[in-house]
């Protein structure tokens, strides 16, 4: 190769390697619903202004973005599925889980709402209901936290759902909006995080059917990735995010982020047993 | 003659088929310097093979075919090859015979001389930039000519030069080959034109169905032919083909 | 509808700066992997076109077949290669720009490859004689016919630009579509179509897809002009 193919291969690769390479950053896997929540818009520039270090958050479903950390392409991971979570550390990938904060799920269903379910209050009454209506539900199936969290709720409910489903059942493998999008193009029932529901903007028919169960909350953690597995963690500046969010400002800027006037997120760090 | 003359040429016995048919059968000639060689026959008789295993685009079947000096590799070449539509690349007229004598090691500013002077002998100076691929099927052919004329070859093969131009485009190729063929070149060409064979050769090589079957001076081949092949051949054309 | 369509003409006739920032990366990321693509692409196109050696039939309809390559596929192979995990991953350059031109230059770089053979060799059936005749051996050849096929070649690295600009799966995978570092245009209408949030999404739509023709439109001119100069 003459001289000037070979300046204008290096050329070609300086113009795309990143301008930020001298920038500290850390890589942080979370959770897309997390991600379309707006959370992290909101939080993450008031950590960069106090620390100068970027946070690039990979958004993928829980049970990924933890097999994301296993394979050591995050420094941190912060998400929503606590049976999850301990697994991870049992397994040494995480140092140590400390809660964050919690927000809730919510039944969506149309507004015709076949299966009868709206306005109730008890989450496993609505499921036992939608099963035997065998009125149409849409699942994440992606091993995501709220994908999780359903599953847990209808082995609360006495429901073996992998035996017992139906065609009504969509076992769909799609993040929190797609599911959405889905559920609203079949008129169908969807457990949905609150967060990404507020700021969902393609409801068509779909309201809150069920909301307030204490069944439905839905814990946060975070976790540094273990640097003695994974060496090339970011240790310092992980850890220094970690501080931060379960600080009393990192927590203070959580409960700030509101979507029209309405809180999602509510900060619980240093609760024990969350 | 210049020193490393590669003339005579030699053919013993060459023999070349493809394709599950024999196209060439047993041809023993011998290409020696001076006269212009007209190799004449019907479409199909063998004749641009014959071209191509003289001027070395292809390998015979059997037999052998030879140079008197053997061509060096890396030097200019001594025998060039016009075909019958010209191959021209997108580029200027001037820069396509460049490009033959960059191939052949010429550097500046010869090359420069070269190829005015090649442009020059085809009269086509005057479109020295035009890009070469609009120019009209005589004028490429003409560039064809300076192409392979640029280098003074001691041989200039030709195959159906004039086959795909028009009366007046013929006329002026032919002027052309004339001019060389008085400057010394070595011509051998392929044509089934009997006028043409007439106006520009002084022997004849009378091919039918892959075989030599007459050579001769080109008044005694015209007058006289000797075999019944020529004869047939030179009755049936039309005259003014 | 026209509501989200109102704001997305809005948003780019004010050239919004996140909108902006979104199109810059993204042309920086596929025009960077054209680049590359061609660098590497033309010499194996015009080599295999030029080239006898066994096998060769069989290598060109394997690369003709990697025309077709998935982009979630590479983005996954990528992605496997780049991982801390794997063999490359100390590089650290998973979820950069930089991984983003790598999936992307591995995904078109047998299309640039495979039509700039088909080109090239379409040209030697053409010019094999002549260029035998002259004197010149494949190498050189290869060269030349680089250079007279050039208007055929910028059609392929058009066509190469078109996919890369055009694909999301590769980009998603292996830059993570982290805002502000690796999100591109087709991931952000992903993610904002995904989300119900249309107007940043038709923005963008628009915009690939006035891209779109505008490659197509510089492709058939280029083959015009070149026609009507070159001959």
């Amino acid at each position: 190769m003459d001289l000037r193919k070979r300046l204008l291969l290096l050329a070609a690769l300086g113009a795309a390697l990143p301008a930020t390479a001298q920038e500290k950053f850390i890589v942080v896997a979370s959770t897309t619903s997390t991600e379309q929540s707006g959370l992290f818009g909101h939080i993450l520039p008031a950590f960069q202004k106090k620390t100068g270090i970027q946070v690039r958050v990979v958004a993928l479903g829980t049970g990924q973005a933890l097999d994301l950390a296993r394979r050591g392409d995050a420094d941190v991971v912060f998400v929503h599925a606590r049976s999850a979570e301990e697994k991870f550390l049992a397994e040494g990938h995480g140092v140590k889980r400390f809660p964050v904060m919690y927000n809730d799920f919510v039944l969506i269903g149309p507004k015709s709402d076949p299966a009868k379910v709206a306005g109730g209050k008890d989450i496993l009454e609505a499921l036992k209901k939608i099963k035997s209506a065998s009125a149409p539900f849409v699942s994440r199936g992606d091993r995501s936290g709220t994908h999780i969290a359903e599953l847990d709720l209808w082995k609360l409910a006495g429901i073996d759902i992998a035996k017992d489903k139906g065609p009504w059942y969509k076992d769909t493998g799609q993040g929190m909006g797609p599911a959405l999008n889905t559920a609203q193009a079949m008129n169908a029932y969807i457990l949905s995080d609150r967060g990404t529901w507020i700021s969902f903007k393609n409801r068509g028919d779909l309201v809150i059917e069920v909301e307030g169960d204490k069944r439905l909350f839905n814990q946060y953690g975070v976790m540094l990735v273990n640097p003695v597995k994974h060496p090339n963690v970011k240790k310092d500046l992980g850890q220094a995010f970690v501080d931060w969010v379960i600080s009393p400002e990192g927590q203070k800027a959580i409960a700030e982020y509101k979507i029209g006037r309405e809180q999602l997120f509510f900060p619980n760090a240093g609760t024990p047993g969350a | 003659m210049r020193n490393g003359a590669i003339l005579p040429l030699h053919l013993d016995d060459v023999s070349f088929a493809a394709g599950g048919r024999t196209i060439l059968s047993r041809i023993s000639l011998e290409i020696e310097a001076g006269p212009s060689t007209i190799i004449l026959g019907a479409n199909g008789a063998g004749k641009s093979v014959l071209m191509r295993l003289m001027h070395g685009l292809l390998a015979p079947s059997s037999g052998r075919i030879g140079w008197t000096a053997p061509e060096q590799p890396g030097a200019p070449r001594k025998q060039a090859m016009v075909f019958q539509r010209p191959v021209l690349l997108r580029r200027s007229a001037q820069a396509n015979v460049a490009y033959a004598l960059k191939v052949a090691g010429v550097g500046e500013p010869q090359r420069g001389t070269l190829v005015r002077e090649a442009l020059e002998s085809v009269g086509l100076a005057h479109l020295a930039h035009r890009p070469a691929r609009v120019l009209s099927g005589g004028e490429q052919q003409r560039l064809a000519l300076a192409r392979a004329w640029a280098l003074h070859p001691e041989v200039l093969f030709l195959d159906e030069p004039t086959a795909s131009l028009d009366p007046s485009a013929t006329r002026e190729i032919e002027s052309v080959i004339r001019a060389f063929d008085a400057a010394g070149t070595k011509i051998v060409m392929a044509t089934h034109n009997l006028g043409q064979a007439r106006r520009l050769g002084d022997e004849i090589l009378f091919l039918d169905q892959g075989r030599l079957v007459e050579r001769a001076p080109v008044g005694q081949f015209f007058s006289k032919p000797q075999s019944a092949q020529a004869t047939a051949f030179i009755k049936g054309e039309l005259p003014w083909t | 509808m026209l509501e989200a369509l109102t704001t997305a003409l809005a948003l780019l006739a004010g050239f919004d700066a996140k909108l902006v920032e979104i199109v810059l990366l993204s042309l920086r990321v596929s025009l960077s992997a054209v680049g590359i693509a061609a660098l590497l692409g033309f010499p194996l196109g015009a080599a295999i076109a030029v080239g006898r050696f066994p096998g060769r039939r069989t290598l060109i309809v394997f690369l003709n077949a990697l025309m077709g390559l998935p982009p979630v596929v590479v983005g996954l192979l990528v992605y496997l290669l780049l991982s801390r995990a794997g063999p490359l991953g100390d590089l650290g350059i998973l979820f950069t720009p930089s991984a983003m031109v790598i999936a992307q230059t591995v995904l078109i770089l047998p299309i640039i490859a495979a039509l700039s053979r088909q080109a090239i060799e379409d040209a030697w059936h053409e010019y094999e004689e002549q260029l035998r005749s002259l004197g010149a051996d494949r190498a050189s050849a290869a060269l030349t016919l680089l250079w007279d096929t050039r208007f055929s070649l910028l059609t392929t690295v058009l066509a190469g630009f078109g996919r890369a600009a055009a694909e999301v799966g590769a980009v998603m995978i292996v830059g993570g579509n982290i805002d502000g570092v690796t999100r591109v245009m087709t991931t952000t209408i992903a993610l904002e179509t995904s989300k119900g949030d249309l107007p940043l999404a038709l923005g963008l739509g628009i915009i690939l897809i006035a891209i779109v023709i505008a490659v197509n439109a510089a492709a058939y001119l280029t083959k015009e002009l070149a026609q009507r100069r070159y001959g």
